[in-house]
């Protein structure tokens, strides 16, 4: 945190009408908001449609955080349904799985600085499966422990370590194919 | 293979950056809804101006806002001729309270449409009328997506003021999806709190209370996600709907002085050993067709454009022609569309002369706009002709939800159908075609006109809402029903009812007959469920309080069931009472199996975790207890099941 006023805090204020707070609050996690998106989605486009999403609604659902988990772990939550509600209304599950980041590939790959890096991104996470990819977005990209994974996701941590397994195990396999490409 | 962990990591943590301007709009934009809530949050209102019934998605919304600290009212003013339009465009009529809600979703609607500029408030009804001429199939999800992502790059290219009937489309969807988020999101509010919400320990709040719902059109729209495999979102399911889709021949009323019967039955729960599941059945006396009074029926049938469909006009033309079937000499049938201008294509004709009838109906034919306002008045005026021949008479509003030009005033028009119903006219709707995001609407009128809402999406589903269930439909026989269940928390610890979320009264509304519940039809019956947790069970979830008051341990009944109503046109309202033991056992085994497997998918397709017991299970359930089933519901019932959860593995 760039200071000492916890997202906690902030949220209070929030709660009683302070129109500072609010905007502080937005600052500071509009990146995590869009970057969790972004992790489960795999597409820019998709992910901003997502972030406004929950930046516009934010205001309201704010009243709904009672304060009994930390911000960060309500709002990953807040972020990770309404990407399943994304992906639910733009196609079905099946579909998106193979489709993870094909949008960006085309878009962006050429733009990329890092084109490969990407490439290999698209691919390891198209390796995964929709639940493997909200753990990963949030064990990895947003560094949670596997307890706060596992309160987002209301899932066991024991479930959690298992997706982590999981998903090594994907990586190894996509690394074996590409040895023998 | 920790080296392609850190990878991973490296890339999720660094994704390509979000789009400086968009960031900033967006932020802008919540920054002012965030304004709009803090300065017109009011606190929350009492039940009694609570609009009862109605928009139950918003409802929940409502429910949703009013669990938190207080309810945001975010209507400004300056922007307040322009939410109407929009208003008008996804819910013509809804009530006031609805409104209030609708519009702050609306806000955030434009927000996102195009945030920081001002020019989708510029949208005016001209601008909105081509889309009704089109014939608008519900695009695909995908398709949408996309084009709401077009749309917010096309927003700087695009002139203000267009006349594009295809821009215009796409902003229609971009509302309605739009519209679909904002609701999809503020349900998922309660998504860490659902399961606690619902449950009720006992010693805090014994009171459980509720009104009646008949509808059932969340099962038909079910039906069609699971058929057609288009996603339908789990906020959509509303338990009770799915569990009152079916008969459940509760035992039949002796006379029609206490017009109905209550069942209950406690069972095992099939998902959790250590609760029971208390079922209540209510059936309300049936009249014989030829018993009922001779009836004015007139069919206000949307013809605009977007009915051009084969699911829509045609299935609607076959649906009457059912439903004529069922109809007795005496009555009478008249015919008004709306589409442009409005029109009565049919004087009031007996039912006996069935050619005329038929032939009207086999004219009509799908074009141009639609005036719902004249139409609905046209309508209303013929019914009066009935009435004043001694008829009692009912508008039957058949409608796409296309409710959307000629209306300047929702609110008065939600006025204009309750005083209608006072005249004795009532009014029923009809929902047909999919992609009908104005269920709000028909519920709501439907409620005000002391009619019933039914979505029709095949022939089956005609024949079971017009011809099965016709009396029903067509006849109330009891209004302003409620249930209040009152626990014993000797016996039982905690409580849950299945369901009935959007339904809920207060305690002491039971008792007040100034406060509107739902309606019964003839041999119309509302099942409710009830998960109920014995007292010292290991299901319990709630530790007891230590200094808790010491309950009643004198009585072992479980509960006491109270069922308030009216006749029609009472004012004042009638009780029934029954007291539930842990052995009462009213209702027959396979009736309660079937609810009980109803219930349990129910839950699970809406998201809801039961443990290990899976869809599978549920169907395994149903197919133990199919009963007679004469019209087949329940083995579809049992198909669809199979199907979601094939589909689920998927």
């Amino acid at each position: 945190m760039r200071d000492k006023v916890t997202d906690e805090e902030l949220a209070k204020a929030v709660a009683s009408g302070d129109g500072r707070a609010f905007s502080a609050l937005l600052e500071r996690h509009y990146d995590r908001i869009y970057r969790l998106a972004y992790g489960v989605l795999g597409a820019k486009a998709d992910a901003e449609d997502v972030t406004q999403d929950v930046c516009l609604g934010l205001a309201q659902k704010l009243r709904g955080f009672q304060g009994q988990s930390r911000l960060t772990t309500w709002l990953h939550r807040v972020v990770i349904n309404a990407a399943r509600d994304h992906i639910r209304r733009s196609t079905t599950r099946a579909k998106t799985a193979a489709q993870w980041g094909e949008d960006e590939i085309n878009r962006h790959a050429i733009a990329c600085e890092d084109a490969a890096a990407q490439d290999w991104l698209q691919a390891a996470m198209a390796a995964l499966s929709p639940s493997l990819r909200e753990t990963v977005a949030l064990i990895l990209g947003q560094d949670c422990t596997q307890g706060e994974a596992a309160e987002v996701l209301g899932v066991s941590e024991g479930t959690i370590a298992w997706r982590m397994s999981e998903v090594k195990k994907a990586l190894a396999t996509l690394a074996a194919q590409e040895m023998s490409e | 293979m920790t080296d392609d962990l850190d990878k991973l990591r490296d890339a999720l943590q660094s994704p390509p950056a979000p789009d400086a301007a968009r960031r900033a709009s967006v932020m802008a934009a919540a920054q002012e809804n965030f304004d709009a809530t803090q300065e017109f949050a009011t606190p929350a209102r009492p039940t009694k101006d609570r609009p009862h019934s109605a928009g139950r998605i918003w409802t929940r919304m409502f429910d949703m806002v009013s669990n938190a600290i207080s309810r945001p009212v975010l209507m400004a003013g300056s922007s307040l001729a322009v939410l109407m339009i929009a208003a008008v465009v996804i819910t013509p009529m809804v009530t006031k309270d609805d409104l209030v809600v609708h519009d702050s979703s609306l806000v955030g609607i434009h927000n996102m449409v195009t945030p920081g500029t001002g020019r989708e408030r510029a949208a005016t009804d001209a601008e909105l009328a081509p889309l009704a001429m089109e014939p608008a199939p519900a695009p695909s999800d995908a398709i949408a997506a996309k084009r709401v992502r077009q749309q917010s790059e096309m927003m700087e290219a695009r002139p203000a003021a267009t006349g594009n009937a295809l821009t215009t489309l796409n902003q229609q969807d971009t509302r309605l999806m739009r519209l679909d988020t904002d609701n999809a999101i503020a349900i998922d509010d309660r998504f860490p709190t659902f399961e606690k919400s619902g449950l009720s320990v006992t010693a805090e709040t014994p009171v459980s209370t509720f009104s009646v719902d008949v509808d059932t059109t969340s099962y038909a729209l079910w039906r069609m996600s699971v058929l057609d495999g288009y996603p339908l979102p789990p906020e959509a399911i509303r338990v009770e709907e799915m569990i009152n889709y079916f008969d459940y021949a509760y035992p039949a009323p002796g006379s029609t002085e206490v017009p109905f019967t209550t069942s209950v039955a406690v069972t095992q729960t099939p998902w959790n050993p250590g609760t029971r599941l208390m079922q209540i059945g209510i059936h309300g006396y049936d009249v014989a067709p030829q018993d009922r009074p001779p009836m004015g029926l007139v069919f206000l049938i949307d013809t605009s454009g977007s009915m051009n469909d084969p699911k829509k006009l045609p299935l609607l033309k076959k649906s009457f022609s059912l439903l004529l079937g069922t109809l007795r000499d005496e009555d009478t049938v008249a015919i008004v569309t709306y589409a442009g201008s409005a029109g009565t294509v049919l004087e009031p004709t007996q039912a006996a002369d069935e050619a005329a009838i038929l032939g009207a109906l086999d004219r009509l034919g799908a074009g141009g706009s639609t005036a719902g306002q004249a139409g609905l008045q046209q309508a209303y005026g013929l019914a009066e002709t009935m009435v004043e021949a001694g008829q009692s008479a009912r508008v039957i509003l058949a409608t796409d939800g296309d409710f959307n030009v000629g209306i300047s005033d929702p609110d008065a028009l939600r006025d204009y159908v309750a005083t209608k119903r006072e005249t004795g006219v009532s009014l029923s709707v009809l929902g047909f075609g999919r992609g009908n995001y104005t269920d709000t609407i028909m519920q709501a009128l439907a409620q005000n006109g002391n009619g019933v809402a039914a979505y029709i999406d095949t022939l089956a589903e005609a024949q079971k809402v017009l011809v099965e269930e016709v009396t029903g439909s067509l006849m109330t026989i009891a209004s302003d029903v409620k249930i209040q269940v009152e626990f014993n928390p000797a016996q039982i610890s905690e409580y849950r009812l299945i369901g009935y979320e959007t339904r809920a009264l207060n305690r002491e509304d039971f008792n007040d007959d100034r406060v509107d519940a739902g309606d019964i039809g003839a041999g119309h019956s509302v099942t409710a469920i009830y998960e109920v947790t014995p007292a010292g069970s290991e299901a319990e979830l709630v530790d007891p309080l230590r200094y808790g008051t010491a309950p009643d341990t004198a009585s072992d009944e479980w509960a006491f069931v109270k069922l308030r109503y009216k006749q029609p046109g009472a004012d004042e309202s009638q009780l029934i009472e029954t007291p539930v033991t842990a052995g009462t056992n009213g209702i027959a085994p396979d009736v309660v199996n079937f609810a009980t497997a109803v219930a349990g998918a129910a839950r699970l397709i809406r998201g809801e975790d039961l443990g290990d017991w899976s869809l599978s299970d549920a169907a395994t359930l149903a197919a133990s207890a199919q009963g007679a089933d004469p019209f087949g519901h329940r083995g579809e019932f049992l198909r669809l099941v199979r199907l979601a959860a094939a589909q689920s593995e998927n």
